[in-house]
């Protein structure tokens, strides 16, 4: 693959990169907080709302019956994207988050008790920690953690094979890729190691799902989730894949229209599969967006856009390393594409509002993984996050900026 | 550029050598400001003379640039004056960094901090020492 070649095809399709900020050309690196939308996908929302929107499952006309063709073939397709065997085990959230929470709530509440463990590693997302502190007070449930050493971000995964053998661990979940260290964990072989234990798995992939192929049979992962608008679909929209076995036994999250099959004033019983959990009106058009965003992901490739990812966060890893007083968080190889880390004495809001006056969008702050950046003695990071549209000239830019801040606050 | 407004020289040596920076033994008392976007802490102690001035006045912290400089230059400017003075400064420099037209009156040095009205989501940045001040002062015993 040849520098800047996913960007030199695709980058025109999103037309919000054209454009300046603060006077110059927009180099968008936040890309792990929320990526871009191409032309495909905003105009196809706009066309759902121009043409075919209606309520879905409920009404006979027209116009409803073609919303919720839309809807269940997204769901199809979601299925497709991530290589479940049927699209009954995709349940649409409004993202990660809530596909975290309703897994904690629904499966938790039913499966954890007091000496059960959950497990978890001590670099996840606020959002695939909080929910299992939650389920672990609400069931007498321990939460418990698998240590990240360094700022390499190692976690020694032996260790889950070890504690399996002796500790009576219900759920491990996990991220995929780390949003602040970008580090990429082995899904299939813990899937395969708490497999063989019996142990439920929940895959964080809010970070690789756009950015990696993601087979869930190949995985072996009982639920795994993400979001639509780190991978080009619409925000609001999310999906949650679980395994059919345990879908079928949990109960629904939340309760009310479009997730019942009979009601009666005393009681009511639910639809069986995916619509069980998904209460109320759902976000239609996000579904609608979120299709055409994987198509076109799928397009492209996920392997070439993973090729691609790799290369720049390698390269962003290089160049960034040439500068005084760095310190970059997660593993040198074996990177994702994203780079967090810390310039000399230089605060990261600082830093990222000086990189904004000349155009670069990049994140600073916690990453929502306070108790990570505490244990690493942070208080926070800039992070700059790559996508296949950004190029390696913007890399050179982003170093140039980063040489001018230093000038200008010393470090 | 904008930036030079926000980041003018004496907010960046404020910054890099905070006044009155550590601690103050008990009796005085602490307010902590915490900002949670960016973890970002400061601790402020007090001590009041016996007409009920502010006599000492200390911080610690870990902070962006404009919290280090904005809380510094509290400490400056608050030294010596009443409780009600100092929440009367407050108020005035809270105004003055969210209001088009407010007056700067009194306000000295913290005029340079007026760069962060281009800046609204810097506004809490600029303000967390002070409402760690106002909870040093509420925790005064009179």
């Amino acid at each position: 693959m040849g520098p800047d070649s996913l960007a030199a095809h695709y980058r025109d399709d999103f037309p919000i990169l054209n454009q300046k900020v603060n006077g110059f050309p927009l180099v968008y690196l936040d890309n792990a907080a929320s990526t871009q939308h191409p032309t495909c996908v905003i105009d196809e929302v706009a066309r759902y709302y121009r043409e075919d929107h209606a309520n879905v499952h409920r009404g006979i006309h027209a116009l409803s019956t073609r919303a919720t063709k839309l809807y269940e073939d997204a769901r199809a397709r979601a299925a497709r994207f991530l290589g479940a065997a049927s699209a009954e085990s995709i349940i649409f959230t409004r993202g990660t988050t809530e596909g975290i929470n309703l897994v904690a709530s629904s499966w938790g509440t039913a499966n954890l008790g007091p000496g059960d463990i959950i497990l978890i590693t001590e670099m996840e997302h606020h959002a695939n920690l909080i929910p299992w502190q939650i389920a672990a007070r609400r069931t007498g449930a321990s939460l418990q953690y698998l240590p990240v050493t360094g700022d390499e971000g190692t976690i020694d995964w032996s260790l889950l094979e070890r504690r399996l053998q002796t500790d009576p661990i219900r759920l491990m979940a996990f991220t995929h890729i780390s949003n602040s260290l970008g580090c990429i964990n082995p899904v299939r072989e813990i899937c395969a190691t708490a497999r063989r234990r019996g142990t439920v798995t929940l895959v964080d992939a809010a970070q690789s799902a756009g950015h990696a192929p993601i087979n869930v049979q190949e995985l072996d992962c009982d639920f795994l989730v993400f979001s639509g608008h780190k991978c080009c679909g619409p925000t609001g929209i999310g999906v949650l894949y679980g395994n059919p076995t345990l879908l079928t036994d949990m109960q629904p999250y939340q309760f009310g229209g479009e997730m019942i099959s009979r009601v009666t004033y005393e009681s009511a019983d639910w639809k069986p599969g995916p619509h069980r959990f998904e209460a109320g009106t759902p976000h239609i058009a996000g579904a609608v967006g979120l299709s055409v965003a994987l198509d076109y992901l799928e397009t492209i490739g996920m392997a070439a856009i993973r090729a691609n990812d790799h290369h720049l966060g390698r390269l962003a890893y290089e160049a960034l390393s040439s500068l005084p007083a760095i310190r970059i968080l997660g593993p040198k190889i074996e990177r994702a594409g994203l780079v967090s880390f810390q310039l000399g004495n230089i605060h990261a809001h600082d830093l990222v509002a000086y990189a904004d006056q000349f155009g670069i969008a990049m994140r600073g702050g916690h990453h929502c993984n306070q108790p990570l950046m505490r244990k690493l003695g942070l208080q926070a990071t800039a992070r700059a996050s790559f996508y296949f549209y950004n190029t390696e000239s913007e890399i050179d830019r982003l170093v140039e900026v980063l040489q001018a801040a230093i000038q200008y606050f010393g470090v | 550029m904008e930036i030079d407004e926000l980041y003018q020289t004496i907010i960046l040596d404020h910054s890099k050598r905070p006044r009155n920076f550590g601690e103050l033994p008990p009796p005085a008392t602490r307010g902590e400001g915490y900002n949670p976007s960016c973890g970002d802490e400061v601790v402020v102690f007090v001590n009041r003379s016996p007409h009920g001035t502010i006599e000492h006045i200390r911080f610690t912290g870990q902070a962006c640039a404009i919290c280090m400089a904005s809380t510094s230059l509290m400490t400056t400017q608050v030294k010596g004056k009443t409780v009600a003075e100092a929440l009367g400064l407050k108020r005035t420099f809270i105004d003055f960094l969210t209001q088009d037209a407010a007056p700067a009156a009194g306000l000295g040095n913290l005029q340079a901090l007026g760069g962060v009205k281009k800046f609204p989501q810097r506004l809490k940045c600029a303000t967390l020492g002070w409402h760690a001040l106002e909870g040093a002062l509420k925790n005064c015993a009179d």
